[in-house]
């Protein structure tokens, strides 16, 4: 089998790169054979990076520049049908535009690895952060996870390949990286070495399902609804297996390369007994953080919860995190138009999770940082305040709340 | 997937491989002949190929959860992507041939579509597949000249004035469609200039057909091949006369029989004798009359139409392919 041949990662080592930089090593490390590109803003510029290392000789990969996204995800598709290790991505309308394509890949069951530069949906014309592009996958089948930091994009890229093509899954796998914020901030990230990743991934093979002379299968025929339920069925339970191979593979990729956080699924920040805990995904994580470390400095009970698999959603561990807080602020970085109470997508899902509970908290939604709008320390503060004022008074004035937008 | 494979031209009807690769299983009309392509595409490129199908009437019929058709495998691909599934394919077996992940021996890698497919959704991505000369591949659009399976509706490979679900002709407007047929393979020839092999071709004439599928295989690269599909269902005729019309169509000078070679054109059969002057065209009325969706036609229409056809074989810098005609020369 090939490696990466100019020995670039032959050792572990450190590294000042951007998040997609670290999706782009991934790459290489994981020995992808067939990525496909096509430029939109700001997922490309793991694209821009993947295409230098093939130039410079240090990954052999077939990199197609298609024609549109839609060319891109069937590509990758196709690919994967025959048995090739794939990787795509796009931002926003592209993802959108890619759409059929990108429906089709979890029916068939194709383990393709992209990365979605989360953008939002113009128009009007924003090249900022919003989580409504990768999100509207939610319902097709697709793992969906949230990076916070350029580490993780590494990590998790290599999770992703693992896990969508371990033979009870076979299912894609999306990674999501905020636009800017993590595609083009450079952290220092811990690069491993081929050998590790070697040792944690194995060879993507389909077996009876790989399209091949040797193995003359038909995929996807018409089977209208016959059999249309008993397939649907099968994704789903599909979908229902991968959170033990996730557990199963994360054990196993901190053991080999010494980090990672108690669960795969979520990450908890000072939420033991704290009264109110603020829930979100993604890079929000860090002014939330920041402001749940002063505050509890202050001595007021808050912790941060962020949610890290949207995809398959862990709801039994979201609700232990979660049951013994008074109130819940869910921080929003997209929107459900017309939706119920006129709130953000994930505060839906939290909400449908927490209602099982005998004792549920109070729920209030912030719609924040739409378009790339800095999510500000004292934004959060607020937050917590609202919150309070509800657990105080036992009433809620009003479930969602728009922060910082001029009205 | 550096290589090709060795398929021999077929010197005459009893050399034609007795071997079937698209056999029972599928649904098609009495009369169709994309399904007759198929069979036929199939024989002639053999055992080891990959097909990639799109949605059209050669999915939807042909291919039943549990009574496939094909021996071969077998895949679909969305409406507009049989371009994209050509280079995934190919793409995914070179690479993982070249680094020693699958054995290397060479593949044919066949995606087809209809016209709606090729001629109208997929243009783009058959366009970027025809440019990637670094994978063997062959589209081959089934050209039956409507969106046949979902209800006979007009495409941009439709003719002039034909009734279709979209175009039917009313009390108002006789001729609802009045877009021209595109000119699909020319524009892949001349829009793709490393391209090594475009043809057009009729299941009317099955060994010419075959022989086209292999030249096209063996050339290297990407390739094209254009089919003209006689559809019952769609036109409007008893299907027994399926074959009867393909050949009239070639007859009248409305389709023409050609193939390109590194940018080299030679006319075939019928084609190749009326452009010698050997044979003369027979009017075009013989084979628009013959069908239903043209019932409506009044004789000013078949007039409009017969002129068309004498243009394109008249006026145009290529007789039958190139629309254009040289300028006044200034100096």
């Amino acid at each position: 089998m090939a490696t990466v041949q100019s020995g670039l990662y032959q050792e572990a080592k450190e590294e000042l790169i951007s998040g997609s930089e670290a999706v782009g090593i991934a790459c290489a490390l994981a020995d992808v054979d067939v990525i496909t590109a096509y430029p939109i803003r700001p997922y490309d510029t793991v694209m821009q990076y993947v295409s230098r290392l093939k130039a410079d000789g240090a990954f052999d990969c077939d990199f197609i520049v298609a024609e549109s996204e839609h060319s891109q995800f069937e590509i990758v598709k196709h690919a994967s049908a025959v048995g090739a290790r794939t990787f795509s991505g796009s931002s926003g309308v592209g993802w959108f535009y890619a759409f059929e394509a990108i429906t089709v890949t979890a029916g068939l069951r194709m383990p393709v690895v992209a990365m979605v530069g989360n953008r939002a949906l113009d128009d009007p014309g924003a090249f900022g952060v919003e989580h409504n592009d990768a999100m509207a996958v939610r319902d097709l089948g697709w793992h969906l996870y949230w990076v916070a930091t350029a580490q993780e994009a590494l990590d998790m890229a290599l999770m992703a390949w693992r896990v969508a093509e371990d033979p009870r899954v076979l299912l894609p796998f999306a990674l999501s990286c905020d636009g800017s914020f993590l595609t083009h901030s450079q952290a220092i990230v811990q690069v491993p070495s081929q050998d590790q990743v070697k040792k944690f991934l194995p060879p993507y093979t389909r077996g009876e399902l790989q399209l091949h002379p040797n193995n003359p299968i038909t995929i996807a025929p018409q089977v209208n609804e016959d059999w249309l339920m008993e397939i649907r069925r099968q994704t789903d339970e599909a979908m229902r297996r991968t959170s033990a191979v996730i557990i199963e593979a994360y054990d196993e990729f901190k053991e080999i390369f010494g980090r990672g956080d108690p669960s795969p699924f979520i990450e908890e920040y000072m939420c033991e007994d704290a009264e109110i805990i603020l829930v979100g995904m993604g890079t929000l994580a860090m002014p939330t953080r920041v402001a749940v470390r002063r505050m509890r400095e202050a001595g007021k009970k808050v912790g941060f919860l962020r949610i890290k698999f949207f995809r398959p959603f862990a709801t039994e561990e979201i609700q232990n995190a979660l049951r013994g807080a008074k109130g819940v602020a869910v921080i929003d970085r997209d929107y459900s138009y017309g939706s119920p109470q006129y709130g953000g997508v994930l505060f839906h899902e939290l909400r449908s999770a927490l209602y099982p509970l005998e004792e549920r908290p109070l729920m209030l939604n912030f719609i924040a940082g739409l378009g790339g709008r800095e999510v500000k320390v004292t934004d959060v503060n607020d937050m917590v305040d609202t919150t309070q004022k509800a657990i105080d008074t036992g009433k809620i004035e009003q479930t969602t709340t728009w922060v910082s937008v001029r009205e | 997937m550096a290589t090709v494979q060795d398929l021999p031209q077929i010197r005459g009807v009893k050399d034609i491989p007795l071997e079937e690769f698209y056999t029972s299983g599928h649904r098609t009309c009495q009369g169709c002949e994309s399904a007759l392509v198929m069979r036929l595409m199939i024989k002639a490129a053999g055992q080891r190929t990959i097909v990639l199908g799109s949605t059209g009437c050669m999915y939807v019929a042909n291919t039943t959860y549990y009574s496939t058709p094909w021996v071969v495998p077998w895949m679909h691909t969305q409406l507009g992507s049989a371009g994209s599934a050509a280079i995934g394919t190919a793409a995914g077996l070179s690479s993982m041939m070249r680094k020693g992940k699958m054995q290397d021996e060479p593949i044919n890698v066949i995606a087809f579509c209809g016209d709606g497919g090729g001629v109208d959704m997929g243009l783009s991505a058959i366009s970027a597949a025809l440019q990637h000369q670094e994978y063997n591949l062959l589209i081959v659009c089934y050209d039956n000249e409507s969106y046949a399976n979902t209800d006979i509706q007009v495409s941009g490979s439709t003719p002039w004035g034909a009734n279709t679900t979209f175009s039917p002709p009313g009390k108002e407007t006789r001729i609802m469609n009045t877009k021209w047929k595109k000119n699909m393979a020319p524009m892949m020839a001349v829009g793709h200039p490393d391209m090594k092999y475009v043809a057009t071709a009729c299941a009317s004439y099955g060994l010419d057909f075959n022989n086209k599928v292999r030249r096209a295989l063996t050339v290297g690269g990407p390739t094209f091949l254009h089919c003209f599909d006689p559809c019952p269902k769609g036109w409007d005729y008893d299907p027994k006369y399926s074959h009867e019309l393909g050949m009239l169509a070639i007859e009248t000078g409305l389709w023409i029989q050609y193939e390109i070679t590194d940018g080299e054109l030679i006319l075939n059969g019928p084609s190749r004798a009326i452009a010698k002057g050997i044979r003369k065209r027979k009017p075009v009325e013989e084979y628009l009359m013959r069908q239903g969706r043209f019932a409506h036609f009044l004789p000013e229409d078949i007039k409009y139409f017969q002129e068309r056809v004498d243009e394109q074989w008249e006026k145009w810098w290529i007789p039958g392919l190139v629309p254009i005609t040289p300028g006044q020369d200034d100096a």
